[in-house]
């Protein structure tokens, strides 16, 4: 499987461009294809296999976020990005766990990538502020929060759905439950 | 304007379902009031975040379902470096395998301990040491007796090496009587004896009793004048334990005196004519009288048992006195009379020493 899919690898610019197209496929290409290499990079070095899905997919968002926001350049390999990020987030990771020994079994050659592993844990931790905010939020405002802000439903949709008697309603039902998750989220630390 | 007005106000804005009209009165508050366009600022990216989040959320579900796909564990055996078999062992079973070794290590020497294995090792050991404590002693003999054949050698040898050998004698009369020991002038071709004033006299060897360890020698030197009379006697019987004597010899160039006792009536291994004596002697001392404290020779040193500290031996004067009866006439030119006045008698130590210096002398040998 590991060599088939090797041979069936992307180049590194049409990953680009399928990102930038949301293309599935290529997704899931670019995701099948530098898998192992992590796995083999986390397993090695006192991780198991789950420790490898998280790290890989943080990398793989790393990356994803940065093609989407037109700050990537093709100065390196994909491979040797991803292996670094990867690399820097297990480092991080291990000695978070304290099972960092001062040493590590290296597969691949890696770059610095410092400051967007701290970007990336930058916004993770705006991101579980309001993961936590939102469930503190609770019914129905968390699911109208959703479905308005992020599935960009109408009100008209929302209305139905929550059975409100008219538009002017569920507004002001929106409009508390968004004061809340504010206070919500600024309340975090 | 309330806040639940000027939200709605805002987010009508910002998804453009404002109407051309309203829009342009809504920038030209924004212009105005620094609250209003702060909000919209702080609205923007509330909303912005969130709307990332969903995103985020959204990718994170398809990244999943991505992952479900592949068979990680077969992916994982292909990717895990497996270490030998030895450590793989090590890592799954040590607690086992340590438990094990120490059951057998108190297996072993508990059995060893019930055996009595562990306390026959030491009572061995005292074997051992025993052992080697008897051969230690074997040694020691073993090393006397070759140490006493070497010094028997050695003495013959003195006698053959070429040069001069050194010895002690006394004078027997006033006319140049003197005895030494045999094996002092054994196979020598002249002897010279030197007084305390370093005067030489040639001498002739005119009687040996080897048995006795015995020689009388004559001064036959033009310049010799004789010596005056023999300040002391010789004594007939036998010497009693303990009695305090001394010695006057050469064992070095110079005349030196030894102060001892009488340790033994008899000498080297039960010898009868011989007296054993503790008192300082060397080897040059051979020849010297031996005298107790009123000043009778009551021996001649002759040797010296150099594994015994502080034993040296003496011949007794009576077979001297016998040795001297037994001189064939023919063979004395001068008559030998002995002394019997002992002068010595009463004397202090150094007074007793200053006359008998003048009697005792240094007894050299050439050969060759």
């Amino acid at each position: 499987m590991n060599k088939e899919l090797k041979a069936s690898a992307p180049t590194d610019s049409e990953i680009v461009l399928g990102i930038l197209n949301n293309s599935e496929i290529v997704l899931k290409k670019l995701y099948t294809t530098y898998f192992p290499m992590i796995l083999q990079l986390i397993v090695n070095n006192n991780g198991d296999e789950d420790d490898a899905k998280d790290i890989y997919q943080e990398a793989i968002i790393v990356l994803y976020n940065k093609i989407k926001s037109g700050k990537f350049e093709l100065s390196s390999k994909l491979k040797t990005y991803i292996y670094s990020v990867c690399r820097r987030l297990w480092l991080k990771r291990l000695s978070h766990m304290n099972r960092y020994g001062g040493d590590i079994r290296d597969f691949e050659e890696y770059l610095p990538v410092d400051e967007e592993v701290d970007d990336h844990n930058e916004r993770d931790i705006q991101f579980s502020k309001m993961e936590s905010a939102l469930q503190l939020l609770g019914e129905p405002c968390k699911t109208i929060m959703e479905d308005f802000y992020i599935h960009n439903r109408s009100m008209q949709d929302i209305c139905e759905r929550f059975g409100y008697t008219n538009a002017d309603n569920a507004k002001t039902q929106k409009y508390k439950c968004l004061q809340r998750l504010k206070k919500l989220f600024f309340q975090q630390k | 304007m309330s806040d639940h007005q000027l939200t709605e106000l805002i987010e009508r804005y910002l998804d453009g379902s404002m109407s051309t009209e309203e829009r342009t009165q809504f920038e030209l508050l924004r212009k105005n009031d620094a609250t209003v366009e702060s909000r919209v600022a702080e609205h923007m990216q509330f909303i912005g975040l969130l709307k990332q989040y969903g995103e985020r959320l959204e990718l994170e579900k398809r990244l999943n379902a991505i992952h479900d796909e592949i068979d990680v564990h077969a992916l994982k055996e292909e990717v895990t470096i497996h270490p030998t078999w030895v450590v793989r062992m090590w890592r799954n079973h040590h607690s086992k395998i340590s438990v094990a070794a120490s059951i057998a290590i108190f297996a072993i020497l508990g059995t060893l301990f019930f055996t009595g294995k562990l306390n026959n090792h030491e009572s061995n050991f005292e074997q051992l040491s025993q052992e080697i404590g008897k051969i230690k002693q074997s040694q020691a003999t073993l090393n006397t007796r070759t140490n006493s054949i070497i010094n028997d050698i050695k003495g013959s040898k003195r006698i053959t090496n070429p040069g001069n050998f050194r010895g002690t004698g006394f004078a027997l009369s006033s006319n140049g009587y003197i005895v030494t020991n045999y094996h002092v002038i054994k196979d020598a071709d002249s002897v010279y004896v030197q007084n305390a004033a370093g005067e030489s006299f040639h001498s002739k060897v005119i009687y040996t009793e080897p048995g006795n360890d015995i020689a009388v020698l004559q001064i036959n030197d033009e310049a010799f004048e004789g010596l005056g009379s023999v300040p002391y006697n010789f004594k007939r019987s036998s010497t009693d334990l303990g009695e305090n004597v001394f010695t006057i010899g050469y064992p070095d160039s110079k005349v030196v005196f030894g102060l001892g006792a009488l340790t033994s009536a008899t000498g080297y291994q039960g010898d009868t004519t011989e007296y054993q004596v503790s008192i300082p002697v060397n080897p040059g001392n051979s020849g010297g009288p031996l005298l107790d404290d009123k000043g009778n020779v009551i021996g001649i040193i002759n040797a010296k048992q150099t594994q015994v500290a502080g034993a040296a031996f003496a011949v007794k004067s009576a077979y001297l006195l016998k040795a001297i009866q037994n001189i064939p006439s023919d063979s004395l030119s001068k008559s030998l009379t002995l002394n019997t006045k002992n002068t010595l008698a009463g004397l202090s130590r150094t007074q007793q020493l200053k006359k008998l210096k003048n009697y005792v002398f240094m007894v050299k040998v050439y050969n060759q």
